[in-house]
């Protein structure tokens, strides 16, 4: 049994003019994180990878599967079990200075631990708790404490924030982000910590869109793309031998200092040959494809209007099924989460969004293939 | 030569004094030459960058000059350089997506803008509808607002507007910075195809992310706590470079197929200097690790071989000077093993 298992879940967003439509953002996701491992989940901008770590951090709700943290499923606990669930897992975001107060000083983040999670510790005890943390972190207190935010540097914020979660018996750090907005100087130092985290046994979920950190850091690797899965595994299986057309456009993509992008090119066809499957699709189409992809992102979600929907209606007065259940592995729609209820000025304006369930029943999202033993993709539409 | 900038020096004023975040930079961009502007934040780029374009009332010219095809750029009179704006020297800002104004149709927009510069907007439509083709866009984006518009489809706008009036140079700060890898290179390819078929004379690309720039860019210039670095062609920034900043900031950056296990990455320990109050010598000094005592006094900015200028004592022990008179063959051969020496220790 994994630490954390994640098991077909789907998220639905409400969008358009005064929340009309639905828009399903996450596609029956599943996959697992072990202790001491690091995931990393890859994606562009819109695939969903923030929305399934504030999830996992319950920041979110989720509308369909299930989460389960040591065998128990989190996904529907309320706030005093919660309490117990952030012991062990935390989050550290993108921009550190957001994180912070700037009224306040940066050591306030440590206190507000203690006041929730160690009412009982004060004076010396708890001031060693926070210098063996900083120094789990390589930082020096008499650097960091009693000062404000804007006089700490990027890298030292970052730094502080993941102390502050190992102030906590933290077993899972999500880490959404955490050094695109750090110098390349700087973000060196934050990734060799989280390696030396992950050694001495934390579980992190590192989210990011560079695949060149993905793959320096991660035992593991998920890339999403419109919500769904389409290729995971150990991560140099997925980057020594990519198999998803998309995993392939996108390592032709990322800028390296020794290749040009034209070169690139060249790369795909190796990891092309491997698999007979897309043993058509040329590196030049693979590049283009990858322009319009980047170019289009809401090409990629999708969208439901009531239109498509709702086609019987103008035949007569057929509702959807609201009693379909997802087929496949995993427990079903939970009854309290399976309708977003309409609010009655929605439904008299004639804005009522179409219902949860139909919307999830309407994913084709199909179960990935195993290539290769721990190497899983998404089975590719025909061109 | 396109641009020219002559011992630039540009503060800003603060209440506890100026910090020089520009302090005496100079170099030359060549037509059709695509610079990038590489560097930490807070070591000037973007204020270099900005300088060139606008100054904001925080911002002040201390000294120094700069020149574009030929004539002066007066870039501190705030009114003469409206005359240049748009039309000579432009800019995509960082956040492209959300540069348009929200209010306007993207055609009743330019056409302010166009007329702002007082060009006539009837004139330049052909050129600009060619121009929404060209980058892959229905020409009916003219009539349609902003928020209609998906992000990568305001970037490319964004970009067709700034250069429509064939600026001779465009400044794009951090462009590539938000966006994720297939954006990324998306939006490289287009500018290099708006100098390739000559819509922008020159381009300076600010970025600290160098990898992209060794895409995209002809030339590399590295800045450290407002003073120039390191400037050489990007091929000879990336495989050989002298400085020692330079040679760190590289070797922090992971690739594609590098794992922590077999090669783990150092970073630069410590942080930039403050530039309230600059310390004397070399800028470096304090994280160098090939510092010695001749750093206390401050490294020139000189051309150690052809076209590769460096500010760095070690570097230059290593690489005696180009002299004006041309070196004999055996002096460049013994030159460039000793470098490549440097460079591998």
């Amino acid at each position: 049994m994994s630490m954390l298992e994640i098991r077909d879940v789907s998220k639905v967003y409400r969008t358009g003019t005064f929340g009309g439509e639905l828009k399903l953002v996450l596609r029956r996701v599943s996959f697992n994180i072990d202790r001491g491992e690091v995931v990393s989940l890859i994606g562009q901008s819109g695939s969903g990878k923030s929305t399934l770590g504030k999830i996992i951090l319950r920041l979110s709700a989720l509308s369909g599967g299930s989460i389960n943290f040591e065998g128990t499923d989190i996904s529907t606990w309320g706030k005093s079990q919660l309490r117990d669930y952030y012991r062990h897992v935390q989050g550290v975001f993108q921009d550190p200075f957001s994180s912070y107060n700037p009224l306040y000083k940066a050591d306030r983040v440590f206190e507000m631990v203690r006041t929730v999670y160690f009412p009982k510790l004060h004076g010396q005890q708890w001031h060693n708790k926070i210098e063996s943390a900083l120094e789990s972190v390589a930082l020096n207190p008499g650097d960091v404490l009693n000062k404000f935010p804007h006089q700490l540097s990027g890298g030292q914020q970052q730094r502080l924030l993941i102390a502050r979660a190992l102030l906590l018996e933290v077993k899972l750090l999500v880490a959404d982000e955490i050094i695109s907005m750090l110098d390349a100087s700087t973000r060196v130092d934050v990734l060799n910590l989280l390696v030396d985290l992950k050694r001495k046994g934390l579980g992190i979920l590192f989210i990011t869109h560079d695949l060149s950190l993905g793959n320096y850091i991660s035992d593991k690797t998920v890339i999403l793309r419109g919500g769904a899965i389409v290729e995971m595994g150990d991560t140099q299986k997925v980057f020594g031998n990519p198999q998803h057309s998309y995993t392939q456009s996108l390592l032709t993509a990322v800028p390296q200092l020794h290749r040009r992008w034209a070169g690139a090119g060249a790369r795909a066809p190796a990891g092309v040959a491997a698999n007979g499957a897309v043993g058509a699709l040329a590196p030049a189409l693979v590049a283009k494809r990858s322009v319009d992809d980047a170019l289009f992102p809401d090409g990629e979600g999708a969208r439901y209007s009531k239109s498509s929907l709702y086609p019987a209606r103008t035949n007569g007065p057929q509702k959807p099924d609201h009693t379909v259940n997802i087929t496949g592995p995993g427990p079903g729609l939970r009854p309290s989460l399976m309708d977003i209820p309409d609010q009655p000025w929605q439904r008299r304006f004639g804005f009522g969004a179409p219902k949860l369930a139909a919307v999830l029943a309407a994913d084709n999202t199909q179960p990935l293939v195993e290539c290769e033993p721990g190497h899983f993709v998404a089975v590719e539409d025909e061109l | 030569m396109t641009l020219k900038v002559d011992d630039l020096r540009i503060s800003y004023r603060t209440l506890r004094g100026d910090v020089k975040a520009v302090d005496g930079v100079s170099f030359s961009i060549a037509d059709g030459e695509i610079m990038g502007l590489a560097g930490e934040s807070g070591c000037g780029k973007s204020t270099l960058g900005n300088s060139l374009i606008f100054l904001e009332g925080r911002m002040k010219h201390v000294g120094g000059a700069v020149e574009l095809d030929g004539a002066n750029l007066p870039i501190a009179d705030y009114k003469a350089m409206n005359r240049h704006r748009l039309r000579d020297v432009s800019v995509v800002p960082q956040y492209a997506m959300s540069a348009l104004n929200p209010t306007r149709k993207i055609g009743r927009m330019t056409s302010d803008l166009i007329k702002s510069r007082g060009t006539d907007y009837r004139k330049v439509l052909e050129e600009f509808k060619r121009r929404i083709d060209l980058v892959g866009l229905p020409q009916n984006v003219l009539n349609m607002y902003p928020f209609e518009l998906s992000g990568g489809m305001r970037q490319r706008t964004t970009m067709v507007i700034s250069t429509l009036l064939n600026p001779s140079l465009l400044i794009g700060d951090e462009i590539t910075s938000a966006l994720d890898v297939t954006t990324q290179r998306a939006v490289g390819e287009m500018l290099m195809e708006f100098r390739d078929r000559g819509f922008v004379k020159s381009m300076i690309v600010i970025t600290h992310d160098l990898s992209v720039l060794a895409q995209i860019a002809d030339s590399i210039l590295v800045m450290y706590a407002g003073k120039l670095a390191e400037k050489a062609s990007s091929g000879t920034i990336v495989d050989h470079p002298l400085h020692p900043y330079t040679q760190m900031l590289i070797g922090s950056l992971p690739e594609v197929g590098l794992r922590y296990d077999e090669a783990p990455l150092t970073g630069i320990p410590g942080r930039p200097p403050s530039l309230l109050n600059p310390p004397t010598g070399c800028r470096f000094r304090d994280r160098c690790p090939f510092a010695f005592d001749k750093c206390a006094e401050e490294p020139p900015f000189v051309e150690l071989r052809p076209g590769h200028e460096v500010a760095c004592w070690k570097a230059m022990d290593e690489n005696s000077p180009v002299r004006t008179e041309p070196a004999s063959q055996g002096a460049s051969v013994s030159q460039g093993t000793s470098a490549s020496q440097g460079t591998q220790s």
